[in-house]
């Protein structure tokens, strides 16, 4: 089996990788979306945490 | 705050049976809505439109009117009961008489249920005695009419006390009226379902009573359950 | 913890994706187009149960006033709309090939829509709560009026369904394949380690905006 068959999925490619693709773009944003979400969490504690030092 | 609500919150009718308070709160209700007609009317009239609109969006033809007629009713009358929604509660949030009433020694699930019930006669009741005439609108059939008003008179407190739910849970937030819709319309799915399908068992000859008796048990399992539930959303949105 | 959750769960949809695509056979009746199904059937699984979890999680939190189970109630509630969502595209691309149609209005796929609304609720009534402590418990109440709903209205919409003759539509339960339930399983395990630690991982900065006032989290290592 060739990729270009592979991809072909028998006439459903369109089928299949949407459904697939969908899926990894969406845990791919999700994750993005919670590192960021913890990074800016972190980031907010360490400015307090800083303005805590200086007074 | 009126002469009722005060002899309400003040207790001073000692032994005031379940129904007494019931209907106490349920009178005061209906005198505040007496006195601000012109909401009520809104709601009326907001129905009557979203009805009228159907025919003129999908054509005149009378085939396909008559098969429409319960779902296009029945989801006016779902759209209608969400307007009215905000007014359960807020009236009696902003001049303090809830937080009285949670104060009041009496149990807040039955004044609940009192305020639910006024509501459902100010707001309800007028769209099932509006229905028929719109029905006619559409060329139900008698038999058809008679059932669309049973299913609503079943429904629509249903649609209430759902919306009484969201109402207390949404309670002074801002843009309280959008999320409201969008949180009590998923709950409200099966109400239509029954409710549209029992007009509809007319026209193709099968049981109507099934479709009403489960509407019958849906309103009576709400009647248990959400007056306590809306009193707790609102003990939680209270405090 | 997480990393390990993460790791696991890469892992096991490198070895899912493998079985799903190379090891598992063409289906007889759908061709290839049924592969879909290892990705639908555990979006579909999971929607639903963490919507189940999520529910018991605001109970929880309802009932004795746990912080850490209502933040992780709220934590879930995106990670399952997503699922729902994924569920029902997936659904329609699967629809489209097998049925003709990307949308039918059969019980399960109008259940799952009214699940994503669900959710949708639960997320849009959280967020327009200032408070976080009235978010919580108010979110919780909706989420366990919903949690009773959901079988009132799927038990509704299966028998509307069964009411409106034409549109039924019947899953073929033909017997499948060891490759094609290896497949299956592995990818929801898949599904449900990446939904744990996507889970965790939010809850904790969940944790860390709410707390952020308090003594250990200012001690943390990672904040330094």
């Amino acid at each position: 089996m060739n990729w270009g068959e592979f991809f072909a999925m028998k006439g459903y490619g369109l089928y299949v990788w949407g459904s697939f693709g969908v899926a990894l773009l969406i845990f791919i944003v999700e994750i993005a979306l919670v590192r960021h979400r913890r990074a800016i969490a972190l980031q907010q504690l360490r400015l307090l945490r800083d303005a805590g030092e200086e007074e | 705050m009126s002469p009722m609500s005060v002899s309400l919150i003040s207790g001073n009718k000692n032994g005031l049976s379940l129904f007494g308070l019931l209907s106490l709160v349920i009178r005061r209700d209906m005198v505040l809505a007496m006195r601000r007609r012109a909401d009520v009317l809104t709601t009326l009239i907001f129905f009557v439109m979203v009805v009228s609109l159907f025919p003129l969006g999908v054509g005149p033809e009378l085939d396909m009117l008559r098969k429409m007629a319960p779902g296009v009713v029945w989801v006016a009358a779902l759209l209608a009961s969400m307007l009215s929604l905000g007014r359960l509660f807020s009236a009696d949030y902003l001049d303090g008489t809830l937080e009285q009433m949670m104060l009041a020694p009496q149990s807040l699930s039955v004044l609940v249920l009192g305020k639910i019930l006024a509501h459902w006669m100010v707001s309800g009741l007028p769209l099932v005695l509006m229905a028929p005439v719109l029905g006619l609108q559409f060329d139900m059939s008698a038999q058809a009419l008679w059932v669309l008003i049973a299913g609503l008179l079943l429904g629509t407190p249903i649609l209430s006390m759902i919306g009484a739910v969201g109402a207390a849970l949404t309670l002074g937030l801002r843009g309280g009226g959008v999320l409201v819709s969008l949180l009590v319309l998923p709950l409200c799915i099966p109400v239509l379902i029954f409710g549209a399908g029992a007009v509809e068992a007319v026209s193709t000859g099968m049981s109507v009573a099934s479709q009403l008796s489960l509407l019958g048990a849906l309103l009576v399992l709400a009647m248990v359950f959400t007056p306590w539930v809306t009193a707790q959303a609102l003990r939680i949105s209270m405090e | 913890m997480v990393p390990w959750f993460a790791w696991l769960s890469a892992v096991l949809f490198a070895v899912g994706l493998y079985i799903s695509f190379f090891v598992a056979p063409m289906d007889a009746q759908q061709s290839e187009a049924y592969r879909i199904m290892f990705i639908h059937v555990p979006a579909s699984i999971l929607s639903m149960f963490i919507y189940l979890i999520m529910a018991g999680y605001a109970a929880l939190g309802l009932i004795f006033n746990t912080r850490l189970s209502s933040m992780m109630a709220s934590a879930l509630a995106p990670t399952g709309a997503l699922f729902a969502f994924l569920s029902l595209w997936t659904g329609a691309l699967w629809g489209k090939p097998m049925w003709g149609a990307w949308w039918v209005w059969d019980a399960r796929l109008t259940s799952e829509l009214i699940l994503l609304f669900l959710y949708l609720g639960f997320i849009a009534l959280h967020a327009s709560i200032d408070d976080p402590r009235r978010a919580d418990r108010a979110a919780a109440l909706l989420a366990i009026v919903g949690s009773v709903n959901v079988p009132i209205i799927y038990f509704s919409v299966k028998w509307w369904n069964t009411l409106h003759q034409g549109s039924t539509i019947k899953f073929t339960g033909t017997s499948m394949h060891v490759a094609m339930q290896q497949g299956m399983y592995t990818m929801l395990l898949a599904c449900w380690l990446y939904a744990i630690a996507v889970t965790l991982t939010r809850v904790r900065s969940i944790i860390l905006e709410r707390e952020r006032n308090a003594q250990w989290v200012l001690e943390l290592s990672e904040a330094k």
